[in-house]
């Protein structure tokens, strides 16, 4: 009951927030992609016990995929950006299948290392393709409508994408899905000495993140206006390392814990880089160690230890279709 | 009758050690067997051997007529022979409950079910198989809050849920507390009379042993020492030897 009047204030922000704080349209637009890029870290980093540095690589295939179909395709705009973003997930789901059934073979830390590489190698790869504008990056095409509507219309964008995310996964961990990616990161060899068929929860765990990364990437293309191969799309040491910390900050294998830590990294960050001028980046670097060390399992994973009845710790783990709903 | 798993001149090496070596037996289906021997027999390894942990080095290893020496442990396990482990394995991070909803049959495993919500009847097997191992009290605390003798209960439950045609039972009386070792033999003979689950259980206790199983196998030194009725290996002095000389 608390929990969907929480949901219900939560969507009835989104929808205002234009007409509430115009000016901050673009910076919402970005902090609701942070809430993907942690929630979807976070089915694999938190709920299946595979840290992956590389998730990266989905969002900038979702934005190059999507910003080339707007180049080359002559629909009206709404249609050909719909038919990008559409390519753009396609693309992303279809690369994460395509390294998944070798990648996700590796265990532990030798996931971890080998998707490492993914994002700079797929950055190096952009930046010197001409077709995608080589270093030089991409300019995705003009919005065609009213001044100052681009912003919002991509917020609202943005916004459905993290709340279609939120209810996806919301979903998927009440069923067997969420069982099975559970097992597998508490036990796998247990979980295949059961019979499960543990490599293809494993890869389409990693298609579903891809899927809403690369939406992600095409709709970031649009917001920002241009296209950097390393900056913006492959952004493995911002994006990508910003993506596993917002998950660990608010709480691994949580639903909710994704979501505040990306909302409280965001501000925090975005404080920084307002109010302490040249030391944003060693404040940034200091934030990450405090997180690492103080929080290693999370604001809600403390939270939970500390008052584990105020968070009915046994009753939110007793039903599977509500667990961390 | 035919058997149901059939080990014929196993052999099995670590590096210099020779865990197994040539080992044959057989298990007729419907039937409860034990496995016995002194510590670093080779018990362990053979149940690693039959359900795929590691490839063996020569011999066969046939469940239901069929080679399975060749096949990886999920695809064993599909055909319905479990093991459980001495040192338990169970889902730590979540509730008893979560963790046998898991552990449906292979059948119910299908493509489009990694979508499908837990059923009623599911989730209602769930919990009276919990009863049934006596953990129905703790059925939402964390599995890895358990106590090791409650993590082998479990993992029995969990082996059940999945209704399988054998299973291997590694220890299952160890860390279960004297007073409740009757109570789980008694399980043990339901799941074999009503489930018509067969049963190779490897028991350091005697006295369970004795009980339980309808004929024995005894390795020492990684080699097949004895087999036969309980009575006669209990009487057997390779058997007597091997127990004392280990200690
Ligand atoms: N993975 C392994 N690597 C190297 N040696 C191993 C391995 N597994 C088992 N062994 C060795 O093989 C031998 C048999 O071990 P195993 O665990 O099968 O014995 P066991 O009969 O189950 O003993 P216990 O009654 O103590 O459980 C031992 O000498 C052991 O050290
Ligand atoms: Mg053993």
């Amino acid at each position: 009951m608390k929990r969907s009047i929480l949901r219900a204030a939560v969507l009835a922000f989104l929808i205002a927030f234009p007409a509430l704080l115009p000016a901050w349209r673009t910076q919402m637009s970005y902090l609701v992609i942070m809430i993907v890029f942690s929630l979807t870290w976070d089915l694999l980093g938190g709920q299946m016990g595979y840290n992956s540095f590389g998730n990266v690589l989905f969002f900038g295939i979702g934005m190059y995929v999507c910003a080339v179909v707007q180049r080359d395709a002559h629909f009206s705009y709404p249609a050909t950006l719909a038919l990008g973003i559409a390519a753009g997930a396609a693309a992303a789901v279809a690369v994460a299948a395509i390294l998944g059934s070798g990648i996700l073979g590796l265990r532990g830390h030798y996931f971890a290392i080998g998707t490492l590489g993914l994002g700079i190698a797929a950055g190096e790869l952009a930046a010197g393709w001409d077709f995608v504008g080589g270093g030089g990056g991409m300019v995705p095409p003009q919005y065609p409508g009213a001044l100052g509507g681009r912003e919002t219309f991509f917020y609202y964008l943005a916004a459905a994408l993290a709340v279609a995310t939120f209810f996806t996964l919301r979903w998927l961990y009440g069923g067997r899905f969420g069982l099975a990616v559970n097992a597998i990161r508490d036990d796998e060899d247990k979980a295949e000495a059961m019979g499960l068929w543990t490599t293809r929860y494993k890869t389409a765990a990693w298609c579903v993140s891809a899927f809403f990364l690369g939406i992600g990437g095409a709709i970031v293309g649009n917001v920002s206006g241009f296209i950097d191969p390393r900056e913006t799309a492959f952004a493995g040491s911002t994006y990508g390392v910003w993506m596993v910390l917002m998950a660990i900050l608010g709480g691994k294998g949580t639903l909710w814990g994704p979501v505040l830590g990306a909302v409280i990294f965001h501000i925090t960050k975005e404080l920084f880089w307002t109010y302490l001028l040249d030391w944003q980046q060693v404040a940034l670097g200091f934030l990450i160690v405090v997180i690492v060390i103080f929080f290693p399992v999370g604001i809600l994973g403390w939270a939970r230890e500390k008052w584990p009845e105020k968070f009915g710790h046994r009753v939110e783990e007793a039903k599977p279709a509500e667990a961390s709903g | 009758m035919t058997p149901i798993l059939e080990v014929t001149r196993v052999r099995k090496t670590f590096g210099g050690v020779v865990a197994n070596r040539d080992v044959s037996l057989s298990v007729p289906e419907g039937k409860i067997y034990g496995l016995i021997g002194p510590n670093g027999s080779g018990k362990t390894t053979l149940f690693s051997s039959i359900v795929g942990t590691h490839p063996i080095d020569s011999g066969s290893i046939k469940f239901r007529g069929e080679e399975v020496s060749r096949l990886r442990v999920p695809q064993i396990a599909r055909l319905g022979l479990l093991r459980t482990f001495q040192q338990t394995r169970i889902y730590g991070k979540m509730t008893c409950v979560q963790n046998l909803l898991i552990s449906v049959p292979p059948a119910a495993l299908s493509w489009r079910s990694m979508l499908a919500r837990p059923s009623a009847a599911e989730t209602k097997k769930a919990e009276d198989l919990l009863q049934f191992v006596g953990l129905h009290a703790k059925r939402h605390l964390r599995a890895g809050d358990l106590s090791f003798g409650q993590q082998k209960l479990l993992e029995l439950a969990m082996a059940l849920m999945s209704e399988p045609r054998m299973l291997l039972l590694d220890e299952p009386t160890a860390g279960i507390n004297p007073t409740l070792i009757n109570d789980l033999i008694d399980r043990l003979r339901r799941i074999n009379a009503e489930l018509g689950i067969t049963l190779l259980v490897i028991e350091h206790n005697m006295r369970v042993v004795m009980g339980l199983a309808q004929y024995i196998y005894c390795l020492a030194h990684g080699e097949l020492l004895a087999e036969g009725e309980p009575a006669a290996v209990k009487s057997d002095k390779r058997v007597i030897e091997a127990y004392l000389g280990a200690h």
